[in-house]
């Protein structure tokens, strides 16, 4: 493994909310590095900063401490170096799936125009929308749109893919399929991926590590190895080994949520 | 028990599905079309029946053959409705001509960017509460009984209507795609051109129509007022000498003039949306 593709030091960031004195630490010296071609997954109970992280390292916030560097540059804003999956599609409504997988790459002003044409056939084919090239995005699923989304950020051949809960707002069989796919695209593309997720089952599937953030402040709180052999499939996540270690992570948010009083201790006798 | 047992004989099933795209009437394609035009003509019968059997007194209305004949002649044979018709086309065209090319553009800057706007609000939220009427007076002192305080009076009536919407427009522009395309390292042009402008559209569309409406109300009006030409001037004639024949037929113009611009509008509307689901 070569230079890490995206390190985070230190890194820190708060909110000042209406008619509160106090800000919010929504990140306290986070510290955290991916490394070339590695798959990354961040999961954590709801704020705990996982997305203030990616929208940090994304450069579309700016961080109040510390440093972040993508592909070996300091971050300041958003750059050509990487390319954001969004939770919601955010597509261009008035434009074609081509239109929009071809979006990303005019704004980068990276390749000409053949090679956007040739590159935007490309991925639209390895996301597998094939045929669906001229419909809009109000003719396509929730889950053909994410399909964009993921197409447009890979057209771009960013250094590192930030991935910010795609799969959230999906049904829970679309989402199952969409991870697999994902396993699929990543194995033929090789990119570094961040990846932000609350659903720890999704996370431990695709990751190669997995970050677990604690909540108020969001910080750094453990890190799991997931070194199930690749190419994963769905049935792993009926593997013995895979829900023990579900229950590991399980244990850790569970225990950070009580703590932030998202949810209230358990009868006496369940617990000592 | 196999689940098969549960599903009745299934032999009643056609045994390919049918892969022809349904197609609607005409008629099912068509029935807004078809039952406006069938209501309009209805009314006009029922119209011109009252009016031929002398049920209306020709004092204070008319019937459809008679403006229909007044405006035939007025246009064609006697032409002495086109001086007129000229005077207000003028009017209107190029105050609203005006109004478009400074509101639109005036209206993304204003959206787009927070100080001009905090510097101009009051004044265009003043001028856009008062009735643009209570200026007419003023403007004809100002520019004079002739085409100069007509032009004036409609500029000031479509202006305010397209600049307000196009703002809108420009504002109400969703973050979450403006968020996306700053991801993809957009600079402000490009956020302005490909995101911004586009959904814009309805917007502009919908100013540009209210502006028209306005615009309209203004060269009638300002016609009242002042001179001795335009639609506005010859429908107070008209009512002045009970030449109700002459009035409506004014009034058709003008009706004719704003259903006709409307329609152009939309269609431009309807060119900028076809990517929108079509829905009724």
């Amino acid at each position: 493994m070569t230079t890490p593709k995206l390190i985070a030091k230190d890194v820190s960031k708060v909110f000042w909310i209406e008619g509160e004195d106090k800000p919010v630490h929504a990140l306290d010296h986070v510290s955290l590095s991916v490394g070339d071609g590695e798959f990354v997954c961040i999961v954590g109970p709801s704020g705990c900063g996982k997305t203030t992280f990616l929208n940090i390292a994304a450069g579309l916030l700016k961080h109040d401490g510390g440093s972040m560097e993508i592909a070996g540059n300091l971050s300041n804003g958003p750059g050509r170096d990487r390319a954001v999956v969004f939770q919601q599609a955010r597509l261009l409504p008035w434009r074609t799936t081509f239109g929009n997988v071809r979006y990303g790459m005019e704004l980068h002003r990276r390749f000409d125009e053949a090679q956007m044409d040739e590159r935007t056939q490309r991925f639209i084919d390895l996301v597998g929308l094939n045929g669906a090239e001229r419909r809009h995005p109000g003719e396509l699923s929730g889950g053909m749109q994410q399909r964009v989304n993921l197409a447009r950020a890979l057209a771009v051949d960013p250094e590192i893919l930030l991935m910010d809960e795609p799969f959230a707002a999906l049904d829970a069989q679309t989402r199952e399929f969409m991870q697999a796919e994902l396993l699929r695209i990543w194995r033929e593309t090789r990119k570094t991926v961040m990846f932000v997720t609350h659903q720890i089952d999704e996370a431990v599937f695709l990751a190669d590590r997995v970050v677990v953030f604690g909540t108020k402040p969001g910080r750094f709180k453990a890190e799991f190895k997931v070194d199930f052999p690749r190419p994963r499939t769905l049935s792993l996540k009926r593997d013995p080994r895979f829900l023990a270690l579900m229950d590991d992570i399980w244990g850790l948010i569970e225990e950070e949520a009580q703590r932030a009083g998202l949810l209230h201790a358990y009868e006496t006798e369940a617990r000592p | 028990m196999t689940v098969q047992s549960l599903q009745a004989e299934p032999a009643a099933v056609a045994a390919q599905p049918v892969l022809v795209r349904p197609t609607k009437s005409f008629y099912k394609r068509n029935d807004s079309f078809m039952v406006g035009a069938a209501s309009v003509i209805v009314f006009t019968a029922v119209w011109e029946a009252l009016w031929a059997a002398g049920f209306i007194n020709e004092l204070f209305f008319s019937g459809p053959s008679a403006i229909f004949a007044r405006l035939y002649s007025g246009l064609f044979t006697r032409g002495d409705m086109l001086e007129h018709v000229w005077f207000s086309a003028q009017n209107f065209l190029s105050g609203f001509l005006i109004a478009t090319a400074l509101g639109i553009p005036l209206g993304i800057l204003l959206g787009w960017y927070r100080a001009p706007r905090l510097v101009l609000d009051p004044f265009i939220t003043a001028f856009y509460s008062t009735p643009r009427i209570v200026f007419v007076p003023l403007i004809i002192m100002w520019f004079g009984l002739g085409l100069g305080s007509k032009v004036v009076i409609v500029f000031m009536s479509a202006f305010f209507p397209i600049l307000l919407n196009v703002m809108a427009g420009v504002r109400t522009t969703d973050d979450q795609l403006l968020g996306a395309g700053r991801a993809f390292c957009a600079t402000q042009w490009d956020l302005f051109r490909t995101i911004v402008l586009p959904s814009s559209v309805p917007f502009i569309i919908v100013g540009l129509r209210q502006g028209l409406a306005h615009g309209l109300i203004g060269v009638v009006v300002g016609e009242f007022f002042a001179g001795s030409s335009g639609i506005g001037y010859l429908i107070g004639e008209a009512a002045n000498s009970f030449k109700t024949d002459l009035l409506f037929a004014c009034v058709f113009i003008v009706a004719g003039v704003g259903i006709g611009v409307s329609a152009l509008l939309q269609q431009i509307e309807q060119h900028f949306q076809r990517w929108r689901p079509a829905n009724n």
